[in-house]
């Protein structure tokens, strides 16, 4: 930062306390740093109401009954606390099957998609190959196609597949959104690995599957757990291709099953709710026991390794 | 695989690959990468392909025996003054959605990064902090109709306020509902800027920091002449990505107003899915959608050469 040398006075860049404070060391504590820490507590605080609050809503309304939602004036905790709602959703057999219809699809999308992946990234990071460039690079831009410009023909193209309104429709149409994503996140964490560790192997006569196999997947773990993770969300939450690639109730998926239930004759508020929380439990138990792996997920793609 | 049985002669060195069979060699890559290649062609490649192709017939899937048309389909959606308000809202949403995407993401990550502020604050902040990002669209939208309904939470505490003498039909009146839209995609998205913001200021050398102050540079000098800089090919990436996804929301409108009331926050996503699958005009709504596919490849042709220059 030669731009600040130049701007500074010889007599502030002789501050004692300021030169002999090593990077490591823990900060002294000053009146000032007391104050500074103060209004960002306050900061965070507030910045923690506008992102949690909303959220909070959600769960509170969830376990009120339906004529209190809008009571006046609101209470975050009403006297009349129940798991109506819950119960209401879960002996539902038709609001069971969206679960189940959305843990068919997400947890299909991502094997397929690990698989795939796997296959694919191996590929990028230990060969040099002809046009292993612009693949790559066709790759990176498939992840910008919008997912409008291919719903018509998608549309066209299930119908006449004897696809339209089927698990293996769905499963197809998301390989295509998470593919991309999930081979540069994969070929990112193959390349941390060293490649004496495959060629060590070779040396010992095994073959590139076997290597694959063997040496790298268990060893990148956390890479997989951090592309499964992703996938798995982004199948969990789709809802553009969920709305026009399926008919039937027994085939929708929870997004298009809460859009449906405000559809109905009077607005079951408590139900929404109650069904909004039993649709995010998936995605945030996966974010509580793999919270490391999800931020590793949400960082691959504007972060250089 | 018939290279798995190729025996290595003995002898050769650790970086030779004499022991393979030199074809069997050049051909492994693109085994493995024949399942990801056939999956982007079916379903990648033919459905531009045919989204292209619709848009010069007149009306497809419909109509068993379509004819070639040229650019009547363009035609007519350039000439809709709906598409071109589409345009304007589309451009509105995102550029202040991104905006204040990063706005909140940079100030939420650098109060995050603070040395004033113990670890497990942080980590509990943080986690409170992704929380909106955790949720899916459809979930998002039943949840702020909920708050901004004219009898709902938010309008409860205006009134409180103050600020406003009977509740506001935030969603459902031509002058707020996109604003309200706004508001609530930018509530849903800054999470991915602050985790990734956040990386990013770990990333930042503190002797940077340390040399910055011993020179005496004031807090927002250090934040304006080390933190930015170092920060900046993150922010542009991330904004280019930003623009592409939020140009192309469709969940959140469909289900919050539905693209009304009046076409005030009809989106180009909205407007061609009503085309398709309301109105059954594929054709026309393919002509839009090539339109779409065309701005997001000058967008995407931006992020590849801004990733390809930071190699």
């Amino acid at each position: 930062m030669t731009t600040f040398a130049q701007k500074q006075s010889p007599a502030t860049r002789t501050t004692p306390d300021a030169a002999r404070r090593a990077p490591a060391q823990k900060p002294r504590r000053r009146p000032k740093d007391r104050l500074a820490k103060v209004v960002i507590i306050l900061l965070l605080l507030t910045g923690a109401a506008f992102a949690a609050f909303p959220i909070l809503w959600m769960a509170s309304s969830s376990f009120k009954p339906n004529t209190e939602i809008f009571a006046y004036p609101p209470q975050l905790i009403t006297s009349n606390f129940s798991f109506d709602a819950y119960i209401t959703i879960l002996t539902d057999p038709t609001k069971v099957r969206f679960f189940i219809n959305s843990y068919v699809v997400s947890l299909a999308v991502t094997a397929l998609t690990l698989l795939v992946a796997i296959l694919a990234s191996y590929a990028f990071s230990r060969y040099e190959f002809k046009g292993k460039r612009p693949i790559n690079m066709i790759i990176v831009s498939i992840q910008a196609v919008p997912p409008i410009t291919l719903l018509i023909p998608f549309f066209g193209l299930m119908v006449v597949l004897g696809l339209y309104n089927t698990y293996q429709g769905l499963i197809l149409t998301y390989l295509v959104f998470t593919l991309p994503y999930a081979i540069i996140m994969m070929t990112g964490y193959f390349n941390t690995l060293p490649k004496e560790l495959d060629e060590a192997a070779r040396m010992d006569g095994a073959g590139p599957l076997t290597v694959l196999w063997r040496i790298l997947v268990p060893i990148s773990i956390p890479g997989i757990v951090s592309v499964g993770v992703y996938t798995f969300m982004i199948a969990w939450n789709e809802y553009l291709f969920a709305l026009t690639l399926t008919r039937t109730e027994d085939m929708r998926t929870v997004p298009i099953g809460i859009q449906l239930l405000m559809g109905q004759n009077s607005y079951e508020w408590n139900e929404m709710m109650a069904m909004s929380i039993l649709g995010c439990i998936p995605v945030l138990i996966l974010f509580l026991f793999f919270q490391r792996y999800f931020i590793g997920g949400m960082t691959a793609g504007a972060v250089k390794s | 695989m018939a290279s798995t049985h190729t025996v290595v002669r003995p002898g050769s060195t650790k970086r030779s690959t004499s022991g393979w069979a030199p074809t069997a060699r050049k051909l492994t890559p693109y085994a493995f990468l024949s399942p990801t290649v056939i999956v982007m062609l079916v379903l990648m490649l033919i459905p531009v392909i045919m989204v292209i192709g619709y848009s010069f017939m007149d009306n497809v899937i419909t109509n068993k025996n379509p004819v070639f048309v040229g650019i009547d389909n363009y035609v007519e959606v350039l000439s809709d003054p709906v598409f071109r308000t589409a345009t304007g809202n589309t451009l509105f949403f995102t550029l202040v959605s991104v905006a204040a995407h990063l706005l909140l993401g940079l100030g939420f990550a650098m109060l995050l990064n603070s040395p004033l502020v113990g670890n497990v604050t942080k980590a509990l902040f943080r986690v409170v902090y992704i929380l909106p990002w955790l949720f899916t669209v459809a979930i998002i939208a039943v949840l702020w109709r909920l708050m901004l309904n004219p009898n709902g939470v938010i309008n409860y505490v205006l009134i409180s306020l103050g600020l406003t003498d009977k509740g506001i039909e935030w969603l459902s009146s031509p002058d707020t509902a996109l604003l309200a839209v706004t508001f609530i995609n930018i509530w849903a998205g800054y999470s991915f800027y602050m985790v990734t913001l956040l990386a990013g200021l770990q990333g930042v050398p503190a002797d940077l920091y340390e040399a910055a102050r011993v020179d005496g540079a004031s807090a927002f000098q250090r934040f304006w002449n080390v933190t930015l800089p170092q920060l900046k090919p993150i922010i542009i990436s991330m904004s280019v990505l930003d623009i592409i996804w939020t140009s192309q929301q469709f969940a959140l409108i469909w289900m919050t107003t539905g693209g009304g009331p009046v076409n005030v926050t009809e989106m180009l996503s909205t407007y061609t899915y009503k085309l398709a699958f309301s109105r059954y005009e594929f054709s026309v709504a393919s002509a839009s959608a090539v339109l779409i596919l065309l701005l997001t490849m000058v967008l995407a042709f931006f992020y590849v050469r801004h990733q390809k220059a930071r190699d």
